[in-house]
């Protein structure tokens, strides 16, 4: 092996710094979650305590958070549900051209770069005209989708570019259907790019504030419900909130990871071994 | 044969234009009529008026507003594209395990999965007049009073961007630096390029598109965004998003529109003029 650089070593502190950058301030609300019952939203801790998490089951001290959960929570598993539908669709009817296939990818590029604020006005807007009760699980889970549906979509189109035709080819030719070349051999393949799609489309609609800030109606999902809490609430409770659903957020993007990684292993073991030499 | 392609194509596709065309255009086709309506304290009134437009350009603010846009996209977009290039340029070119290269790589996408607002919050402890920062820094003597400007300031919004929006610099650089053949830098090692004219000549060329999709999504994140500019900056700062909020606020919809006409406008161009410059099906 090669010997390692002096810039190895300067690029490897500034990763690592980078990555303090990133994590730093989340793990110091961490801590200070676990502030005691006399202390403010900075250093010093005054003590030790679970008291900002008790604050948590308080109704009048945060509100309908537990409410705002459950919503954010069945909106998130909508959104990842359609998202991975729609994209596999969508990823399939972009393997070949068609008549304006290029306005809808642009489209779908222009769905990603406009201004989150646009579609939450624009679609309260026409719920409004139109009469229709704005609500997180129609107008809210709309408006999420033009966040969620174009990442799944590149990454469908990156999946598609790399896909390796000869596997249709060969299920073609021993007889199998169109639709048994797709249930058996390309979904089989595309799995685990499926399982990332699911992750983009679930955290981002648990996390998405701009796009339902105005299609929620009178019911707030979690990231409205924190929002309203940073104006006025001023204990550590806020932090308390972040921490637990961040490590909610943790535990879901490890259980989509886990899976793709045992999805892989267990490929590894089962998978042919032609051209191997074995 | 040939009809039938382009019959399945639209089939499969469908739910997304169904989605698209109900999400997307009719609610940009909305906003650009009722940016043509006139409106009372009360309520708004479909007549076709252009007072919304007279209004935005003859104000000022309109034009400060739209400055301080492109002050923070711009700052913000120089910042993570030297963050950005760097990290992706280490884990692509430095980190020899593929294994390390992906545990890495998760490392720094983690974040995107977790909420923007708690991110923009866990800067209060560091940032505030008796924060971390403000300590350490008297602590150490540098400096008697706390700094008044770390929250709640320019500062403190462009820091929130830069800490949110690398990752979008991030992601495309690394995916389009690991696709670069090696034999290339071999060969410009062997005709005695330095480590540094490689990095300039051979990889920062090759890498352009990655930047260009990395650029495109920071400055439409930071042009289009109004939650970051207000939380971070305690309401004391505004850019064009925050006027568009804030009219909705006061239920002034039809110069909400405008401005919003006006913002999407901006983006388009910008945007325009970036894909002159890559080709996003071909890098994906």
């Amino acid at each position: 092996m090669e010997k390692r650089t002096k810039s190895f070593y300067v690029l490897t502190a500034f990763f690592a710094l980078f990555i303090l950058f990133l994590y730093g301030p989340t793990l110091t609300i961490g801590i200070l979650s676990f502030q005691g019952p006399e202390g403010g939203l900075t250093f010093p801790m005054r003590g030790v305590s679970l008291n900002w998490f008790r604050e948590l089951y308080m109704e009048q001290a945060v509100g309908d958070i537990w409410g705002a959960f459950r919503r954010s929570l069945v909106l998130g598993l909508m959104v990842m549900v359609t998202t991975v539908t729609v994209s596999v669709m969508g990823g399939f009817a972009f393997r070949k051209r068609f008549y304006g296939s290029g306005i809808l990818f642009y489209l779908i590029i222009a769905s990603l770069v406009i201004p989150s604020i646009l579609i939450s006005l624009g679609v309260g807007l026409i719920f409004n005209q139109f009469g229709l009760k704005i609500h997180w699980a129609t107008s809210g889970f709309g408006s999420q989708l033009t966040w969620t549906l174009p990442f799944g979509l590149l990454i469908m189109f990156a999946v598609f570019n790399r896909f390796d035709k000869s596997f249709e080819e060969a299920a073609r030719d021993q007889g199998a259907s169109p639709w048994q070349t797709v249930r058996y051999v390309v979904l089989p393949i595309i799995a685990p790019s499926l399982i990332g799609v699911a992750l983009f489309g679930f955290t981002l609609s648990y996390d998405e504030f701009a796009r339902t800030l105005l299609t929620s109606g009178s019911y707030n999902t979690l990231p409205l419900e924190i929002f309203g809490m940073t104006t006025n609430v001023t204990t550590p409770v806020i932090y308390a909130l972040g921490t637990l659903t961040t490590l909610f957020s943790l535990l879901i993007i490890g259980a989509f990871l886990l899976t793709v990684w045992i999805m892989g292993k267990r490929r590894a073991r089962f998978g042919s071994d032609a051209g191997k030499g074995v | 044969m040939l009809k039938n392609r382009h019959i399945q194509g639209w089939l499969q596709a469908s739910p997304l234009t169904l989605i698209l065309i109900g999400f997307l255009i009719l609610p940009i086709i909305t906003i650009v009529v009722v940016s043509f309506w006139q409106a009372t304290e009360f309520s708004i009134i479909p007549a076709f008026s252009l007072e919304n437009y007279q209004f935005l350009f003859g104000s000022p603010v309109t034009y400060k507003v739209f400055f301080a846009t492109f002050k923070y996209a711009l700052i913000t977009w120089a910042m993570t594209l030297a963050i950005g290039f760097t990290v992706a340029y280490y884990l692509a070119f430095h980190i020899r395990s593929q294994t390390m290269q992906i545990a890495l790589f998760l490392l720094c996408t983690i974040p995107f999965w977790t909420s923007n607002i708690i991110r923009m919050i866990s800067w209060i402890p560091f940032l505030g007049r008796n924060g971390i920062a403000n300590s350490a820094l008297q602590s150490w003597g540098i400096i008697d009073q706390p700094l008044e400007w770390l929250l709640y300031s320019d500062f403190s919004v462009i820091l929130a961007f830069v800490h949110l929006y690398t990752l979008f610099m991030v992601v495309p650089i690394f995916n389009t630096m690991t696709r670069i053949d090696h034999s290339l830098i071999e060969a410009a090692r062997d005709n005695g390029a330095s480590g540094f004219q490689t990095l300039i000549h051979v990889i920062f060329p090759l890498t352009k598109p990655g930047i260009m999709i990395g650029t495109i999504f920071v400055l439409t994140l930071v042009m289009g965004d109004f939650i970051t500019v207000r939380f971070m900056s305690g309401s004391q700062k505004a850019n064009v998003g925050r006027l568009i909020s804030n009219d909705i606020a006061l239920l002034q919809y039809p110069s909400a529109a405008a401005t919003a006409v006006i913002l999407l406008i901006t983006v388009l161009i910008v945007i325009g003029i970036l894909l002159r410059f890559v080709d996003i099906r071909k890098e994906l």
